[in-house]
């Protein structure tokens, strides 16, 4: 990058590990503009091109013994729908469009993002803010247009003695608020963090006697992020099928 | 940490002006870019999902499953045949053996009662046998009582003759007949 070849003539050891999270203009060097082509709209627009590959191209065989693309296409849906059906119930199935939406933008970001050069899209809070805000709305209102008031009752725990009820209910509440918060930090705080190890373990090897230790920990660090993108992807998905649960079933 | 990095960045910032300051993340005039990209492809992965992916694999899927019940039905029905199939064999099997042994027995009860009625046929021939020669035994012995009894008056009329007697064959033969029924 062209930061970092300002650093290596500077001399001496300058990290940027954050500096592939900079958006910038694709063509041109404009200001970001809200609908400006940048390298977020490029590895967004990648992403997509993933979804049609995997999702459209590698099934369009619609073969009864599916080739890899095909099962990975099947697993993904089988993995998606037996966990909407298992937390949410019968009646969350219908939602399950928009979950696997979710969690195949998720997870191909994720993956992306692990190629060298990459944009990690997800790796910013922006995005992940919206996706869990739209998750937070959308859950919120619902609850309230399917149970009216009893929504109400997911903060109110009638399980507990009743002079601890207010208390656990301004608990119940704060956590409530605080989800969409976890919900986003979460995945933009572990993409951002991994990318920006695997960038500081690269400053590293520049230095030929650390190099090897370098290019194994930066090795390590990335098996560890592959992982890593998977697992996060997984816990967004199951966190809003289980808010999503509490949507449906808000009592308690 | 955090402080390290926005120095970092700070310093980076003295260099090259392209470098973000501290955090791109946090750099609020991408926002709006970010935000409209990424309604953008939720949109269209949405709509590529719901209208064409979703519902081929769950195609697919519902195919796989029907395909492989099918499959399992005609096995099970298969299976149902041979069974049929084998017991209808058996049953044929069991059916010509019975057959077998009615035709056996029928005709060892055919040739008992030819053999009874060749013996009783033959002891018939035999029985008129026996009863015709006795018949003519009888004949035989008659006729040779009565043979003696001419040769005993001829004996007698020429034994008369010899000795010089006359006397009339009438007188003769009484004699004679009374002597042998004496």
């Amino acid at each position: 990058m062209a930061t970092e070849a300002n650093g290596a003539e500077e001399g001496g050891l300058v990290f940027h590990p954050m500096d592939q999270f900079i958006v910038s203009p694709l063509f041109g060097d404009g200001a970001v503009n809200m609908f400006t082509i940048t390298n977020v709209t490029l590895w967004m627009a990648i992403t997509v091109l993933a979804v049609i590959g995997l999702l459209v191209v590698g099934t369009s065989r619609r073969a009864i013994v599916p080739s890899r693309a095909q099962s990975i296409a099947e697993l993904a849906y089988g993995f998606i729908y037996k966990m909407v059906e298992d937390v949410t119930g019968k009646e969350g199935v219908k939602y399950f469009p928009y979950i696997m939406t979710l969690f195949m933008f998720i997870v191909l970001a994720n993956f992306l993002g692990l190629i060298p050069m990459a944009f990690t899209t997800t790796s910013h809070i922006a995005v992940t803010a919206v996706l869990a805000m739209a998750v937070f709305l959308t859950v919120t209102v619902l609850g309230f247009v399917i149970n009216g008031a009893s929504f109400l009752s997911l903060f109110w725990v009638s399980s507990a003695p009743l002079a601890l009820r207010p208390v656990l209910a301004i608990i119940e509440i704060i956590s409530y608020f605080v989800r969409p918060v976890s919900h986003s930090i979460r995945l933009a705080g572990n993409m951002m963090a991994g990318h920006a190890v695997i960038k500081v373990f690269a400053g590293f090897a520049a230095i030929a006697a650390i190099s090897p230790l370098s290019i194994l920990a930066i090795t390590a660090m990335y098996g560890l992020e592959v992982l890593v993108s998977f697992i996060q992807a997984y816990v967004f998905t199951i966190l809003t099928c289980v808010y999503l649960k509490d949507a449906l079933h808000p009592h308690h | 940490m955090a402080t390290e990095t926005t120095a970092a960045a700070g310093e980076g910032l003295a260099t090259s002006p392209e470098t973000a300051p501290g955090m791109p993340q946090l750099d609020f005039s991408t926002f709006g870019n970010q935000i409209f990209w990424l309604i953008v492809t939720l949109v269209v992965i949405y709509f590529i999902l719901s209208r064409i992916a979703l519902p081929r694999i769950a195609a697919v899927l519902a195919e796989r499953q029907g395909t492989i019940t099918n499959d399992l039905a005609k096995a099970e029905d298969l299976k149902k045949q041979a069974a049929e199939a084998e017991e209808a064999y058996e049953k044929a099997l069991a059916d010509a053996r019975a057959e077998a042994q009615k035709i056996a027995d029928q005709t060892r009860e055919e040739i008992k009662g030819q053999v009874a009625e060749a013996q009783a046929k033959a002891d018939a021939e035999i029985a008129a046998k026996t009863a015709e020669s006795t018949k003519q035994i009888e004949e035989i012995r008659a006729s040779a009582l009565s043979n003696v009894e001419a040769v005993a008056k001829d004996t007698a009329a020429a034994l008369v003759a010899a000795l010089g007697v006359s006397a009339n064959q009438g007188e003769i033969d009484k004699a004679v007949d009374d002597r042998i029924k004496g």
